[in-house]
């Protein structure tokens, strides 16, 4: 009985140590995996390689092609991966930042870790048939890398981008039909708000056409009493109370974000 | 007649009961396992659609190093072959409770692996083949199918844990026991044991 209480007490025992093993591993995995700079702007320079012209130049330029095609392009610099391989590191950063558009996946992470010399195209799955995983190596070794070897680490990324940018161009009527969904899929649908004028507008002004409708077009049957419509309406005075009641509505701020687009890991990386 | 008369108030109160809790039962965890058992079929077949991606690729990869390296026959066939047996092995979503399935399927893929980087690392050897267009076209659909599938067998992992915790945990482990008696556990990916040990520098002069 004492044996086998011991036995199970021991087991208990290993039980808990394989716990304290398994919740040791996931501390130091979480720790393996480096913390994931804040979505701040278009351009999220961490590692400091660009004077702030060339910045506001790059922001400049993103915004205005998202709002010509709906492409979310962001260029994400770092000062180290912390041990980690940048394949899975930009993969969770663009789902983490969720870059591009629901549904529409068409989102770009443009990735440079400095210290591990690593750079990483990832591209989001609407854009993986015409941002190739063919045309990220090209821009990378092509544009990137020599620029890059030179110290040039604002011409380097600016020409990626001009490179990116054409090449999502460069498919112009895919480009248009792109820009339209997202369009279609942004607009205000016009019919909830019609339906909920409908609503507000009966409960409010039934409210109204009870207050002195009886009145015009019911038939008096005593001191301020009306008959109308099967119903009997007093309108004795009764102390009105009025109220007023307001609600503010807090409309979004102009920041930046993600528009909760995914990535299966198109793309391609390099290093210099 | 009394009878009759007690009894139908009564059914009328079980149906009554019945209908007002079975929108419940959704709360309790009555589709937990269903939905997490669909998620993890659809990550697998995700995993699939990759690797095939990958089998797809690698005939006109062999075809390009072999104008300019023919005699690496070795290598070579190493790939064929096992891109051959690799595509033989296929697991389906309705056999992925299966252990020895899984491990065969598992198995074939990372031989696959092993041959594929092998092949790249004698590409190395050939600074012309290096240049050619075709093969740098190539060699970036291969990175970059190897990255998805990182992703996901990534995907993969995630969904079978879930299903699994599902499985395990209240309440919908008593669902598991009581109603869904033939759901399984199903099979995650796991790191075999050459790709455990470091990675071996040779600077021997390997003839």
């Amino acid at each position: 009985m004492a044996a086998s209480l011991r036995g199970s007490l021991h087991l208990a025992g290993r039980g808990i140590f394989a716990w304290v093993c398994a919740g040791l591993l996931l501390l130091a995995v979480s720790a393996l995996a480096a913390e994931l700079p804040a979505l701040t702007g278009r351009v999220v320079d961490n590692a400091g390689l660009l004077d702030s012209q060339t910045e506001a130049a790059l922001t400049e330029k993103l915004a205005g092609f998202e709002t010509k095609s709906s492409d979310q392009i962001v260029v994400a610099t770092i000062q180290s991966l912390d041990g980690e391989v940048i394949e899975p590191y930009a993969n969770r950063l663009f789902r983490a930042w969720g870059l591009g558009h629901a549904g529409e996946d068409n989102g770009v992470l443009l990735l440079v870790a400095l210290n591990d010399r690593r750079m990483r195209i990832e591209v989001g799955y609407g854009l993986e048939g015409t941002l190739t995983d063919l045309h990220a190596k090209l821009i990378i070794e092509n544009t990137m890398v020599p620029a890059f070897r030179a110290g040039d680490y604002a011409r380097g990324i600016t020409g990626a981008v001009d490179d990116i940018v054409t090449v999502l161009e460069g498919n112009a009527a895919e480009l248009e039909a792109r820009a339209r969904r997202t369009a279609e899929e942004n607009a205000e649908p016009i019919w909830p708000v019609v339906l909920f004028f409908i609503v507000w507008s009966t409960i409010f002004f039934g409210g109204f056409a009870f207050a002195f409708l009886p009145q015009l077009l019911g038939h008096r049957t005593g001191r301020n009493k009306y008959r109308w419509l099967g119903m009997d309406f007093d309108y004795t005075s009764r102390g009105g109370s009025s109220g007023s009641s307001g609600w503010s509505s807090g409309s979004s701020s102009g920041g930046f974000s993600g528009g909760g687009g995914s990535s299966g890991g198109g793309g391609a990386s390099g290093s210099w | 007649m009394p009878n009759s008369l007690t009894l139908a108030p009564k059914t009328f109160r079980i149906l009554l009961l019945l209908f007002l809790t079975l929108p419940f039962l959704s709360a309790c965890g009555f589709n937990t396992i269903p939905t997490r058992e669909e998620q993890a079929k659809a990550a697998w077949s995700e995993v699939l659609n990759q690797y095939q991606r990958r089998a797809d690729l690698i005939p006109n990869l062999v075809e390009t190093v072999k104008g300019y390296a023919s005699h690496e026959r070795e290598v070579l066939e190493s790939v064929v072959e096992a891109r051959a047996k690799a595509t033989q092995v296929q697991v389906s979503p309705e056999m992925l409770t299966d252990p020895e399935a899984f491990r065969a399927f598992q198995e074939s893929q990372a031989q696959l692996t092993g041959a594929l980087s092998r092949l790249l690392a004698v590409v190395e050897n050939y600074p012309d083949l290096k240049a050619n267009q075709n093969f740098l076209a190539l060699q970036a659909q291969l990175e970059g199918t190897e990255n998805r599938i990182a992703v996901a067998r990534r995907g993969y992992i995630e969904a079978v844990r879930l299903y699994n915790t599902s499985l395990r945990t209240l309440p919908s482990l008593l669902w598991a026991k009581f109603w869904f008696t033939d759901a399984q556990p199903m099979q995650s990916f796991t790191i075999s044991e050459e790709n455990m040990q470091l990675p071996k520098v040779d600077f021997g002069n390997g003839g």
